[in-house]
């Protein structure tokens, strides 16, 4: 066991170095550098660590691998995966990603750069973030957003967190039971550590039911209250005159929106909400099984203090000319501590450039085809599925991509049937028993529906 | 890295009906957006810009260019751990097998599910611990979560009355902030003068209202806590739980465990120690340790395997699910959308894989090589307030008086000019005024992945800077000159402040 | 050297109070502006808002640092000082002619427990 190495060199290397191709040192750089500083092994260094809390043994794991193994062992779990045509969001939507970005986005002058304190060596990242930040405060109709958070539900835990710290005396935040299921969970969790009095409106009819909200916004001991749009059925929620409620009774509105429907949808800002929080996948970024995804939170100029994350801001330097700054750093953790507003460091930065790389190349008028597509398609889908007698609605509500139905018959039969024939036919819908919550995109083409349809058609549930 | 700078943003490039991307044509008839009506659609104009595949592609690459990377150059970021990030693990987290929707029922996920449960096990090893979620983001996500597995655990005794923590007053700011987020109350214990823990201090500290202590080890100033053990006994003693803050591990590897040295949770940066690259600031990920006991106060969801049975036909894709989810009642909850960053853990696990026992260790041995080396080389000119054996990083205090001058003397050459000054060279700037013990602290941290070579280049740009600061501070003091921008307005840019394209 | 005006009561976190009557008006000191730099932003509380000696009641923040103010004396909010809200780098000028909040005092004999110019120009040096 190669516990207590003496020579320079390791066990059975001696000789020849580190020889692994990560590590430059020679046998003879080792060897020079320890006579540099008087000591006669790499294990001198570690001379002053008790034995008793020395590992005496090797690690339990696997030897070294070559490149080619490395590659054949993960190439034959992705092929242990099967990816499935998706009609589920949830959260999660399958967008199309233009080449541009991921070819951008392997530039390993951005992903191998570190947090750009050092602003003079790092305008390319405090460029893409600066971009992204105007990008988002845009799309929600807010004056400013942070950095990135990282993700919509850790954004709207944040954003819940916010609230209280702005209330200062109110420690009690509403929050829609219609929000996403998976967002819900992490607002829940934030809330019981951090002591805030999290209180879940009912829903009605498939929307939250403003009539609950209002009697708890008149109480006057709310700090903010959190809606959603659209929300965990799909439905777009008609929020008018909640914002004025809040405003009169000093609380504040949150709306938490999945990014690409920003386009299109009313924005947190014309709905006069005082913070939008949300995650930004639906811009492109991969469905990646969960991540990296990255989470937005933006708001009015008013509240930036209360506002956590890294902020990049526009200044200029010695020469005069306009540059990119982190700023407003005297709010973060490293210098407030405990007082700080939030605890987040690094977030999710690199995804800033996924986002901005994608809204640039869309535009305006790719932004309103993406949606007009995805709302097509989830319509059609959703009439296709009812003329199959198989499905029954539940909800009336408008909706954008995503949509609940009802099965007739076994839902998870039906969702374990085509899964096995290559289709994931939405997810099922929490507190709804026999309902699936599905989603479309411009990437599903009609073929691929149609198929999908005869499939269900034949189908005994 | 261009000298010359970029400095356009997107939006000045934008020329009405331009567009980069294509989509496929509108194959269903009779629905259209505008259905939604007025009161749900927007009002607004956007101002994205409208822009062709290949102005898009210049700005970015371009602004790359002003841009300093590991593949560019030499970070001595103390308490970073910015070492090489393989090329191999790019590749490999972007097979389209991995692209998953995050609701796939976990039959067609067995794959993913391996994968995340084979690299908690490879960390529970490294750490001696029992069990990881990989499902924090970040290394502050990291600690927040560790906090609340010790709440929960209090909670779930019914302790309901230890509500505070303690936290080495040289900590991160992180640290406690993290306790703040995580609704407890912060207690500070005291430093020796080497920055080690008072262990006489701490024990009026502990009592039936302490949850638990944060520590880092070595800690900030690169030294091995070599109290821990007994600092661990009191701890354990008066009810609570130890937590190892992950940010300093990559010396330790192999060689001394945090759960051998009595932690009981702890985070690990896969960013730092397990070489995914840090991004400009994330996506990271920020695994969370316990000691056997702890495990079903993890975060849901939690990856598990099923029977043994099972697991031996785990690599025949139509065998029975061997991997689950599994969603546990004494856990502390939910903490992210899923899994965490999925993409980072599949990048972790190549480079894991590519090391192995015999490398992992070895990568903790040549940092602190490294380190020492440096500080060996550089005490002549550098001030160096700690003389010990170092683990990966280490601090100096500034220039020596002979080259900076009288530290409190206000012209003297700072610690701020020194690592400006390093840019002009090519050189990332060190941790600077941190820790917060020194005045003018200057914490280095060189990973294993770099050479004697390029360490024996930046010894000699050190030197150079310190001569420099004896002969001309001026230099230094406006320095750097050799970038593509000076040096910033920061004052400005607080009070001034222009967070949009629409504030300019 | 850092300016110390007699007749003002200090705290050993760098607050004064200057006392007319019934009212005290807290600032911070023109050592503790030199030891912050810039300031760019002052974080007050409300009118109406109760202060307590030695707890916290706002925050001053310079460009890369924050600094806690703690109240020297107890006491209800009656006036914040507005203009800081537009120009904190008053502080800088006169940090002593630039108070931040002015408050009722409910215990004039904390002030008892204040420091002198005198004594606070010791713990200065």
């Amino acid at each position: 066991m190669p516990t207590n190495v003496t020579s320079p060199s390791l066990q059975g290397r001696a000789g020849s170095g580190s020889s692994f191709k990560y590590f430059p040192h020679t046998a003879d750089d080792i060897q020079q550098m320890l006579d540099v500083i008087g000591v006669r092994s790499l294990d001198d260094l570690y001379a002053e660590i008790p034995e008793e809390i020395k590992l005496h043994r090797e690690l339990n794991l696997p030897s070294e691998k070559s490149e080619e193994e490395v590659r054949c062992i993960i190439q034959q779990l992705a092929a242990q995966n099967k990816p499935l045509v998706c009609f589920a969001g949830a959260g999660s939507y399958d967008h199309y990603t233009p080449s541009v970005v991921p070819f951008l986005a392997s530039r390993s002058e951005f992903s191998t750069s570190y947090t750009p304190y050092q602003a003079e060596i790092s305008q390319g990242t405090l460029q893409y973030i600066f971009e992204y930040q105007t990008l988002m405060a845009d799309l929600t109709g807010m004056d400013i957003s942070n950095a990135s958070m990282y993700d919509g539900s850790t954004a709207t835990a944040e954003a819940m967190m916010m609230m209280v710290a702005a209330a200062k005396k109110r420690n009690r935040v509403l929050i829609t039971k219609t929000i996403q299921p998976a967002v819900l969970a992490v607002v829940r969790t934030y809330a019981k550590f951090h002591g805030v009095d999290l209180v879940e409106v009912d829903e009605k009819d498939g929307t939250m039911d403003k009539d609950v909200a209002r009697q708890l916004i008149e109480k006057d001991d709310v700090a903010g209250l959190i809606v959603c749009q659209p929300n965990r059925y799909g439905i777009v929620e008609d929020l008018t005159g909640l914002a004025d409620l809040c405003h009169e009774h000093k609380a504040l509105m949150a709306v938490n929106t999945m990014a690409s429907a920003l386009a299109v949808l009313k924005t947190p800002g014309e709905w006069r909400a005082d913070i939008a929080c949300g995650d930004a996948q639906s811009l492109g970024i991969p469905m990646g099984y969960g991540g990296p995804y990255i989470g937005y939170l933006c708001t009015k100029e008013a509240l930036v203090r209360k506002m956590p994350g890294r902020l990049v801001g526009a200044t200029t330097d010695a020469d005069g000319r306009r540059t990119f700054v982190l700023t407003m750093q005297a709010r973060e953790q490293h210098i407030r501590r405990e007082k700080a507003t939030s605890n987040i460091c690094t977030a999710q930065g690199f995804m800033c450039l996924y986002v901005a790389a994608y809204l640039s190349l869309m535009g305006p008028k790719g932004m309103q085809e993406v949606n007009e597509l995805s709302y097509a398609s989830a319509h059609y889908l959703h009439d296709a599925l009812l003329k199959t007698g198989k499905f029954e609605e539940v909800f009336k509500g408008p909706f954008l991509n995503e949509f609940t139905l009802r099965v007739k018959g076994d839902a998870k039969v039906l969702r374990e049937a085509l899964a096995e024939k290559g289709y994931l036919l939405g997810v099922p819908t929490l507190f709804m028993p026999g309902c699936l919550t599905i989603a479309s995109t411009e990437r599903r083409n009609r073929q691929e529906i149609d198929n999908m349809v005869e499939l269900i058609k034949e189908m005994a549930l | 890295m261009n000298r010359t700078y970029y400095g356009k943003l997107i939006f000045e490039l934008s020329k009405p009906g331009r567009v980069g991307y294509s989509l496929p044509k509108n194959e269903y008839e009779g629905y259209s957006l505008a259905d939604l009506g007025a009161t749900l659609s927007r009002q607004t104009k956007t101002i994205l810009p409208e822009c062709d595949e290949l102005t898009v592609v210049r700005h970015y690459t371009n602004m790359s260019n002003n841009n300093f990377g590991v593949d560019t150059g030499f970070y001595p970021l103390g308490s970073c751990t910015m070492k090489y990030n393989p090329k191999l693990n790019e590749e490999l987290c972007q097979l389209p097998g991995f692209n998953l929707h995050p609701m796939t029922p976990a039959k067609y996920a067995q794959g993913s599910l391996k994968l995340y449960d084979e690299v908690q096990r490879t960390l529970a090893e490294i750490a001696g611990l029992s069990r990881f979620t990989l499902n924090p983001y970040a290394g502050a996500h990291g600690e927040l979560t560790g906090l609340m597995v010790i709440r929960q655990y209090h909670m779930s005794r019914g302790d309901m009355a230890r509500t505070k923590i303690i936290v080495p007053d040289s900590a991160h700011g992180t640290n406690p902030a993290s306790a703040a987020v995580c609704g407890l109350q912060i207690v500070e214990v005291k430093s020796l003068a080497d920055g080690t823990v008072d262990v006489e201090a701490l024990k009026p500290l502990l009592g039936p209202d302490i949850a638990g202590m944060m520590m880092t080890n070595p800690n900030t100033l690169g030294l091995f806590e070599r109290q821990i053990p007994e600092i661990a006994r009191l701890v354990h003693e008066c009810g609570g739980l130890m937590y190892y803050d992950g940010a300093n591990l990559n010396p330790m590897l192999g060689v001394c465990r945090p759960g051998d040295m009595g932690f009981d949770v702890m985070h690990i940066n896969l960013h730092k120690t397990f070489s995914t690259p840090h991004g400009g600031g994330g996506p990271g990920s920020g695994p969370v340790g316990v000691r056997k006991g702890l495990e079903q106060f993890l975060p849901n969801p939690q990856v598990i395997t099923k029977a043994p049975n099972a697991l031996k036909d785990s690599n025949n894709p139509l065998s029975p699910t061997a991997y689950d989810l599994h969603c546990d009642d004494e856990s502390l909850g939910y903490i992210s959308f899923f899994l965490g960053n999925f993409g980072i853990i599949i990048r972790a696990y190549a480079y894991l894989l590519s090391l192995g026992k015999e490398n992992i260790p070895m990568a903790g041995k040549l940092s602190v090589l490294n380190a020492n080396y440096i500080k060996e080389s550089l005490r002549s000119h550098y001030l160096l307030p700690i003389d010990t054996v170092c683990k990966h990083e280490f601090v100096f205090d500034g220039l020596r008086e002979e080259y900076g001058g009288d530290h409190h003397s206000p012209d003297h050459v700072t610690t701020l000019d020194v690592a400006k000054r390093l840019l002009d060279y090519g050189f990332h700037a060190p941790t600077i005024y941190f820790p917060l013990l020194f005045h003018e602290a200057l914490m280095i941290e060189p990973t294993e992945t770099e050479s004697k070579d390029t360490l024996d280049d930046f010894i000699a740009v050190m030197k150079r800077i310190a001569e420099e600061a004896k002969a001309d501070p001026q230099l230094l003091k406006t320095a750097p000159h050799d970038t593509p921008v000076r040096r910033m307005d920061d004052v400005k840019a607080v009070k001034e402040p222009k967070f949009t394209y629409k504030m300019l | 050297m850092a300016k110390v005006i007699e007749g003002l009561y200090y705290a050993e976190s760098h607050e004064y109070v200057r006392v007319e009557g019934e009212f005290g008006y807290i600032g911070i000191t023109d050592y503790a502006q030199d030891q912050l730099g810039n300031v760019v932003y002052v974080d007050m509380p409300e009118v109406d808002d109760e202060v307590t000696a030695g707890e916290e009641f706002g925050a001053v923040e310079s460009v890369k640092a924050a600094s806690d103010l703690f109240s020297p004396v107890s006491g209800t909010v009656v006036e914040v000082n507005e203009a800081l809200e537009d120009e904190p780098e008053l502080i800088n000028k006169d940090a002593f002619e630039n108070w931040i909040i002015k408050v009722q005092l409910s215990d004039k004999s904390e002030l008892d427990k204040l420091m002198d110019a005198k004594a606070y120009e010791a713990i200065c040096k």
